[in-house]
């Protein structure tokens, strides 16, 4: 049955795959569960599209909610070590036990707060900088010729090929009193006493701007690269000089490119622990490396889930941002 | 007199000897790498004219207008606008402005900024920004649609904010790159008569390149053909259609049938040609100046002939063929007929009235005839 609703729509395949679903459809099996399928209103289309819904099921939905759980239950010693949300009482009586102090806590505890904001202090900051330095790269890019175009972008995501915490623990190398910069500095005469880079806010900056740089040339490189130059061309024809045209065509044309690079590098920056836990202070208030405090050192399961619910939260507000972008940023291209 | 084939023309200004040239291009060449884009051109084009450079893709046209506009530096020779060497000066200087073959609408701007946008650059007064944004949207018809972006806007209407935002400017010269190449056959057709109305009624000397004949026919004062980075013949669209002065310039105007044949009779006020292709003797009722029994082509355009079933009553300019194709074009017919020598001509004829190509009918043996002054003699 389903054999002979699909018979219209044959001329699509081309030669080879037709031969194969013709193989197919000779046996009964295959036409058996085909059949189930159709009748189930699963077709070869929905079956294709499911795909992405169930991986972001399985490894985004379950896990958040999993993690929400545990932010609502009341940590316990013991294994797992928090207690569980539903309990039965005398076999029969359900009894559901929603704690919110881990998130009010969040609240009465300044640390939070400031940890919260000085993380977001630092990815804005670093975004900013990822920006100043990755648009000129960006352009420089996008407007080589094409064939240094490609070796240039490779550069760019070369560092990817090394293992992140690896590169992190080069910058130590570079940073420290006796590293490769103080060594230089002081070989030349300019310095008499090693400066203090390693284990400061300095270094953070220097580690995250470093480690997301790659993030915001490629959007910024592919929206740049697709650029009509004959736009610039225009507004040299109609008396802009080169800097004017920039600011008041390539600027705007970019603005997608530049949101999205700026949320591909704010949103993992705010979350981020390995760069301040290994290049900056110990004191260093991020919200990465207070998480990682309350689940491990102090093992609060619940509230460090409530800290990461939160995080989350905050960050979705970016996140839709990069989302309208990305779709400004689809229909410019179909223009 | 008698070795011109040229009747008396009108004086124009391109004539004049005294006359000042507007835009004056000398002997420029541009290459790229290996490649000669424009090769050694000079050329002078007048004040209001509307000229066209004409050619096929990668004629050097295009590089000769952005040569013009600035974004191309010609490799030698010197480009001049108004009298002034234009060497050096960057697009954003020159008193030019282009109206691009895209359009090259600012997509995050309306109608409105993209009109404006060159008179900000001049730091022109915000109130008469607004006046001349206005009158200017007012000449192309836009009014209404001064807040739309260019993606809501038509491909007709994309073309007169182009123009719009080019002439508002007031440029003393406007460059136009294929202005109606993307615009479809009848919005070309009536954009044509709009923007030579425009041009006369603004007095800005306008330089077209384009690829289309016909837009070349309609627009121009005078045309430019342009082969392989030369120009081949500069000339009035009549001069260009009826005296083209190489078989290059007469295959790629219009069409038009070739005869090789071989100069048997030149006289000063005559010439006879004689053509196995034809089958017969070509009698010519003006000199050339080539040598005696030279190789010549004589070009002959498909509505000079004259297509009978009876023999016309004139002893030359007339052979016999068979018709080998008929197409009806409704205004007018065209019939590819078969010659002794199996060469093929075709002959355009007006249906003056209905019915009047019924006559004529497929294999019919048919007499051509032609006018003594129809055949144009080409010696390359």
């Amino acid at each position: 049955m389903s054999a002979r609703a699909e018979a219209p729509r044959r001329h699509r395949h081309s030669a080879g795959v037709q031969l194969i679903l013709d193989f197919l459809n000779r046996l009964p099996p295959y036409r058996w569960t085909q059949s189930r399928l159709v009748r189930w209103g699963i077709t070869g289309r929905t079956a294709v599209t499911a795909i992405p819904y169930l991986w972001l099921l399985l490894f985004f939905l379950v896990p958040f909610i999993i993690v929400l759980k545990i932010a609502f239950s009341e940590a316990r010693i013991g294994m797992p070590p928090y207690a569980p949300l539903l309990t039965w009482i005398d076999g029969s009586v359900a009894q559901v036990n929603l704690q919110l102090k881990n998130f009010a806590n969040m609240f009465q505890d300044s640390l939070y707060a400031k940890a919260y904001l000085n993380s977001i202090k630092v990815a804005a900051v670093s975004t900013l900088f990822c920006l100043l330095i990755g648009y000129p790269m960006a352009y420089a890019i996008a407007r080589a010729e094409s064939k240094w175009r490609h070796i240039l972008l490779m550069l760019v995501i070369l560092p990817f090929w090394t293992s992140f915490l690896l590169r992190v623990y080069a910058w130590i190398g570079i940073l420290k009193n006796n590293g490769l910069i103080n060594n230089f500095l002081m070989w030349t005469g300019l310095i008499d006493e090693p400066i203090v880079m390693l284990q400061t806010d300095f270094a953070i900056y220097v580690g995250i701007v470093y480690s997301y740089l790659p993030f915001m040339i490629l959007p910024l490189y592919s929206n740049l690269e697709k650029m009509d130059l004959t736009l610039l061309e225009a507004a040299a024809d109609l008396g802009a000089r080169p800097f004017k045209t920039f600011m008041t065509i390539t600027l705007p044309l970019s603005l997608p490119g530049i949101i999205a690079g700026s949320m591909l590098v704010f949103i993992p920056a705010v979350g981020e622990f390995v760069i301040p836990e290994l290049l900056g202070p110990s004191d260093s208030l991020m919200i990465g490396k207070v998480l990682w405090q309350v689940f491990f050192t102090k093992r609060d399961w619940p509230a460090a889930s409530a800290v990461a619910i939160a995080l989350l939260l905050l960050l979705v507000i970016p996140i839709v941002l990069l989302q309208r972008a990305q779709a400004a940023e689809a229909r410019g291209a179909h223009r | 007199m008698a070795t011109n084939p040229r009747p008396q023309q009108q004086l124009a200004v391109w004539n004049d000897p005294q006359a000042v040239p507007y835009v004056q291009i000398d002997r420029v060449t541009k290459r790229f790498g290996d490649f000669v884009a424009v090769n050694n051109v000079s050329l002078k084009i007048y004040k209001k004219e509307l000229f066209c450079l004409l050619g096929g893709s990668g004629c050097g046209k295009t590089t000769l207008l952005r040569m013009l506009a600035g974004f191309e530096e010609p490799t030698s020779g010197k480009l001049f606008i108004d009298g002034v060497d234009m060497t050096g000066i960057p697009p954003y200087e020159r008193p030019v402005n282009m109206m691009f073959q895209s359009y090259a609408l600012f997509p995050h701007m309306t109608v409105e900024q993209n009109v404006a946008f060159g008179l900000k650059q001049d730091g022109l007064p915000k109130d008469e920004i607004a006046t001349r944004v206005d009158d200017m949207l007012k000449l192309v018809r836009l009014q209404q649609f001064a807040k739309r972006k260019p993606h809501q806007l038509s491909g007709g209407q994309r073309q007169r904010v182009a123009l719009a935002r080019s002439l508002v400017k007031r440029p003393k010269l406007l460059l136009l790159d294929e202005p109606l190449g993307a615009l479809d056959k009848k919005l070309r057709e009536h954009t044509q008569f709009e923007l030579v109305n425009l041009q006369e009624q603004l007095g800005v000397t306008f330089v077209v390149v384009t690829h289309d004949q016909e837009e070349a026919m309609t627009l121009s004062s005078r045309i430019g053909v342009m082969n392989q980075g030369e120009i081949i013949q500069v000339g009035t669209p009549k001069d260009i259609y009826e005296y083209p002065n190489s078989k290059f310039v007469a295959e790629f105007i219009g069409n038009v049938n070739m005869f090789e044949g071989r100069l048997i009779e030149d006289e000063p006020d005559h010439v006879r040609i004689d053509s196995p292709e034809l089958g017969g003797t070509i009698y010519v009722d003006h000199g050339v100046s080539s040598a005696p029994d030279a190789t010549v082509f004589a070009a002959i355009r498909p509505e000079k002939f004259n297509i009978s079933v009876e023999r016309p009553n004139q002893t030359d300019n007339v052979v016999q063929g068979t018709v080998k194709e008929i197409a009806y074009m409704g205004d007018m017919s065209v019939y590819l007929v078969q010659l002794a020598s199996n060469k093929m001509v075709r002959i355009t004829q007006p249906n003056t009235y209905r019915h009047a190509e019924d006559s004529i009918t497929w294999d019919q043996t048919v007499y051509l005839s032609w006018h003594a002054s129809s055949p144009v003699v080409l010696s390359e």
